[in-house]
């Protein structure tokens, strides 16, 4: 009766993919999780991409505060000198550690000069770096009174990167990351699980498509989505707060590529989920098993060197560890994908693992 | 008339779930053109049967052959062909009436009129409509126009009545007579006996995983009536349902 025209899977799968990615649009979750969250990190880091060091010093009540001291200090990079505060409130804040240290400078009346430090031990750190600076100073200061003009001993140092490591450059990559796991594995199991629940797919499977193409069409609409979400995070980053994009254009899509792969990675976790979730509601346990760890210790917000060493060998077998080392190496040094094949392997290897395991557990009805 | 032909012929059709045995051998035709019901109880096997005729299940046992297709070898094809509409189905979240056909026109490779396909199952103004927000009359029948959207030959409907009030139960028969007027056959479950009455030409009511009878309602009735069953209360030629149509209208109600 029909006249025989040859069935295409392609032209379904593109259906069921724009269908797809109409509702991701239309779901606040997706846009929640892919887009809005990171944003919100990386504005909020953004913003505080401040790397060098800021002192907070306070200058005691009673200090002598000849011309020639406060220009003298006003020398030493990032010291914040606080004047015109009480001594009791100056105490509490030493505590706090709110200031790094207190500076009382004693009214010149004969030699020698005195300068007394208290250092807060709440920032023992900072102060002490402060009081290295304070000790240089006093150092030149001796010379020159005792009119040494001559020196001995000298000290050359140089920097080395002439590229500015901004903080904007750690966070950005890690929000990638961030991004591509919530829409990989929340999204994803979410999706399934409730395609699979409200017999959205057992109203396909009454429909010629095949179910491979069912699978396909979640990943292209999910993929584009992610990749668009990237690039808006990229573009936004550079623009906004100056993110390092080394190699330009040419970066930006060695970028996206690497965060099509991670997709696909954790798209793996998602089926998983999806087929191990026996009700919706257990679905975000089970999701938050494999995104808490990463999002915390796989360099996403803080480097793996700050963790305990017991800990480092944990976040070094995470995917997620990979991919944001990937990102920085790309973005911020420069490296091709084919430098970063090392980082990309494990990461396939963590591909192939976890959508073996999808295989077997993921389920249809 | 001329002689119809078979459009689904079953034989000997068994399916077992572990040890239970849902349908245990259950043989029935349908010829082209006609409205069959499968009646029975809850639990009787009649969306089992129906969901392997439509290769949604495996069956364990038997034959079964649509538009003169066997269904383990043709399944592919005859997908094409049928329409289904299930018992519950679900339709892709976030998405509106117009985008849903249109998937589904995707789905089956062929061009949509989404306004004569909507206007036909009367929901014209509910096209940029979510489906959840439909009501339940609303919901069966965009399920029926997804259902049309290839032409089928044959439309099998799993108790596409059920929950529904009686204008829009009486919205959905008269759909039905008209899509058997264009020729197909349909081929429904049901268990609402006077369903089957005004809708289907033969039935067959199945119980326990069998066909216990298998004709024209009116022979089904006039062999009980022969046997010497007599009705315990006289019947008076109205019943309550007629009074509530008589009173609310026949028209079928949105809201």
């Amino acid at each position: 009766m029909n006249p025989k025209k040859q069935y295409s899977q392609i032209k379904a799968m593109m259906a069921m993919t724009r269908a797809s990615f109409t509702s991701l649009l239309r779901s606040p979750s997706a846009v929640v999780f892919t887009i809005a969250f990171p944003l919100v990190f990386i504005v909020v880091f953004g913003f505080l991409s401040n790397n060098s060091l800021k002192l907070d010093v306070a200058l005691i009540p009673g200090s002598d505060t000849s011309e020639v001291f406060l220009s003298k200090l006003s020398t030493i990079p990032g010291l914040q000198l606080h004047q015109q505060e009480t001594s009791q409130s100056i105490e509490e804040k030493l505590k706090r550690g709110e200031y790094e240290a207190a500076l009382f400078i004693h009214p010149k009346s004969e030699a020698p000069l005195i300068f007394e430090l208290q250092l807060s031990e709440a920032s023992m750190q900072k102060a002490q770096a402060f009081k290295l600076m304070m000790q240089s100073m006093v150092n030149e200061m001796n010379l020159e009174l005792n009119g040494i003009s001559e020196k001995k001993v000298l000290l050359n140092s140089r920097q080395v990167s002439g590229k500015a490591f901004k903080t904007i450059d750690f966070i950005l990559p890690g929000q990638l990351g961030f991004s591509l796991l919530g829409t990989g594995v929340f999204g994803t199991a979410f999706v399934f699980f409730n395609l699979r629940q409200t017999l959205v797919v057992k109203r396909f499977f009454v429909t010629p498509v095949k179910r491979p193409y069912i699978i396909l069409s979640e990943a292209f609409s999910r993929a584009s989505f992610a990749m668009a979400g990237s690039l808006l995070l990229l573009l936004i980053g550079y623009f906004a707060f100056g993110f390092t994009l080394a190699n330009g254009v040419f970066t930006v899509i060695q970028l996206l590529v690497l965060s099509l792969l991670g997709l696909l990675t954790f798209m793996g976790f998602g089926f998983i989920v999806s087929g191990l979730a026996k009700s919706e509601s257990s679905i975000p346990p089970l999701a938050n098993i494999i995104t808490l760890p990463q999002f915390l210790l796989a360099g996403t917000f803080f480097p793996i060197s700050a963790f305990p060493e017991w800990l480092q060998p944990l976040c070094k077998i995470l995917p997620l560890t990979y991919l944001n080392d990937a990102y920085r190496k790309i973005a911020f040094d420069g490296n091709n994908l084919t430098d970063v094949s090392t980082e990309i392997g494990i990461l396939l290897l963590w591909g192939l693992l976890v959508h073996a395991i999808a295989v077997k557990v993921f389920k249809w009805e | 008339m001329t002689q119809k032909e078979t459009v689904i012929r079953v034989t000997d059709l068994v399916k077992n779930y572990g040890s239970f045995q849902a349908v245990k051998g259950i043989s029935f035709s349908v010829m082209q053109g006609e409205i069959f019901g499968l009646l029975g109880p809850n639990g009787a096997g009649k969306t089992t049967t129906l969901e392997i005729i439509e290769t949604l299940r495996s069956k364990t046992a038997g034959e079964v052959e649509v538009l003169g297709l066997n269904i383990d070898r043709h399944a592919d094809e005859l997908k094409k062909r049928i329409g289904v509409q299930l018992q519950a189905a679900g339709y892709y979240p976030g998405l509106k009436l117009d985008e849903l056909l249109l998937l589904f026109g995707g789905l089956f490779n062929v061009e949509v009129d989404i306004q004569a396909l909507l206007a036909r199952v009367g929901l014209t103004e509910k096209r940029k409509a979510y489906y959840k927000q439909l009501s339940g009359g609303q919901k069966q029948r965009f399920s029926l126009a997804t259902t049309l959207i290839n032409t089928p030959e044959v439309i099998f409907m799993d108790e596409p009545t059920t929950g529904l009030d009686p204008q829009a139960r009486r919205n959905i028969w008269n759909l039905i007579k008209e899509i058997r007027e264009e020729g197909c056959s349909i081929i429904l479950t049901t268990h609402y006996m006077e369903e089957a009455e005004q809708l289907c030409d033969r039935v067959a009511i199945i119980d326990h995983g069998k066909i216990i009878a298998c004709n024209r309602p009116s022979v089904l009735i006039d062999d009980l009536l022969q046997s010497g069953f007599k009705k315990e209360a006289f019947i008076k030629p109205a019943n309550l349902e007629d009074v509530f149509l008589q009173l609310t209208g026949e028209q079928w109600r949105d809201n």
